[in-house]
């Protein structure tokens, strides 16, 4: 199995760092040009929610890119995003809907999770006071 | 670093395009707003944005977009896009916004189409 680390500090923009990541990745591996768009989507949602609601003391957050399956038959890509921030119950999240959002006069945000699960194959996170880790896989 | 969005602005009859170049994150979304609000402050009731030269998109971009589309249904006006890539068209469903906001393959089919609206 292989495997890239990152560790990125809350830079703005640094989110496009792993993307960039993700995309050498999975050319690497032979995956679509939709597959591998959607993966960096995923991943720069993940890394712009951490990197805005961790609160995350060393203000970093590592990624970790994972070729699943072997060197001579890849399946997919695994990519941890994870911070050691102040963690979220992610079971206590509502979904946002856009219709609510209209006529509040608040700002139009909370969707990077959503966007995740509808990009990804699957996506597991696990959060508490420690941190947050959101493990997300999509196969070829 | 930030990535600057480039955008450039063509005025037709009632509609106006925004084409859009680079990373529509946060600063490039308050960007496009600040344009779009020009354009309706001077009686622009249909606005384009051709994101053709966008490949990458995030929530936090799109929520600025979002905004923009309230406001248009304030004013009983519209907001569309085209050249959207897969993903980013996925996204925006995702995200329900293509109840709001039209969705376009190009220029010419959104022209034609929002003119004859």
């Amino acid at each position: 199995m292989q495997e890239v680390t990152l560790e990125l500090p809350m830079f703005a923009d640094m989110e496009l760092t792993a993307s960039k990541t993700a995309r050498a990745l999975g050319e690497q591996i032979r995956m679509s040009p939709d597959k591998i768009d959607e993966i960096r989507q995923a991943v720069i949602e993940a890394c712009i929610n951490a990197f805005e609601h961790s609160r995350a003391q060393d203000e970093k957050v590592r990624v970790v890119f994972k070729i699943l399956g072997t060197h001579r038959e890849p399946d997919g890509l695994q990519i941890t995003v994870q911070d050691r921030g102040i963690g979220f119950a992610p079971g206590m999240l509502t979904p946002p809907d856009l219709k609510k959002k209209f006529g509040t006069g608040k700002r139009k945000r909370g969707w990077g999770l959503m966007i995740i699960k509808g990009l990804m194959d699957e996506v597991d996170i696990q959060s508490d006071e420690e941190g947050t880790r959101i493990v997300m896989r999509k196969m070829r | 670093m930030t990535e600057s969005l480039k955008l450039s602005v063509d005025r037709r009859d009632g509609l106006a395009v925004i084409h859009t170049e680079g990373y529509i994150n946060n600063q490039g979304g308050e960007e496009i707003a600040r344009v779009a609000y020009e354009l309706i402050d001077q009686g622009f009731k249909t606005l384009l944005l051709n994101l053709a030269g966008t490949k990458i998109v995030n929530s936090i971009g799109i929520s600025i977009l979002i905004e923009i589309i309230e406001k248009m249904l304030e004013i009983d006006g519209k907001l569309a896009f085209c050249n959207l890539t897969n993903t980013i068209e996925k996204t925006f469903h995702i995200m329900g916004l293509a109840q709001y906001a039209g969705i376009y393959a190009d220029e010419g089919v959104a022209v034609a189409e929002l003119a004859g609206g």
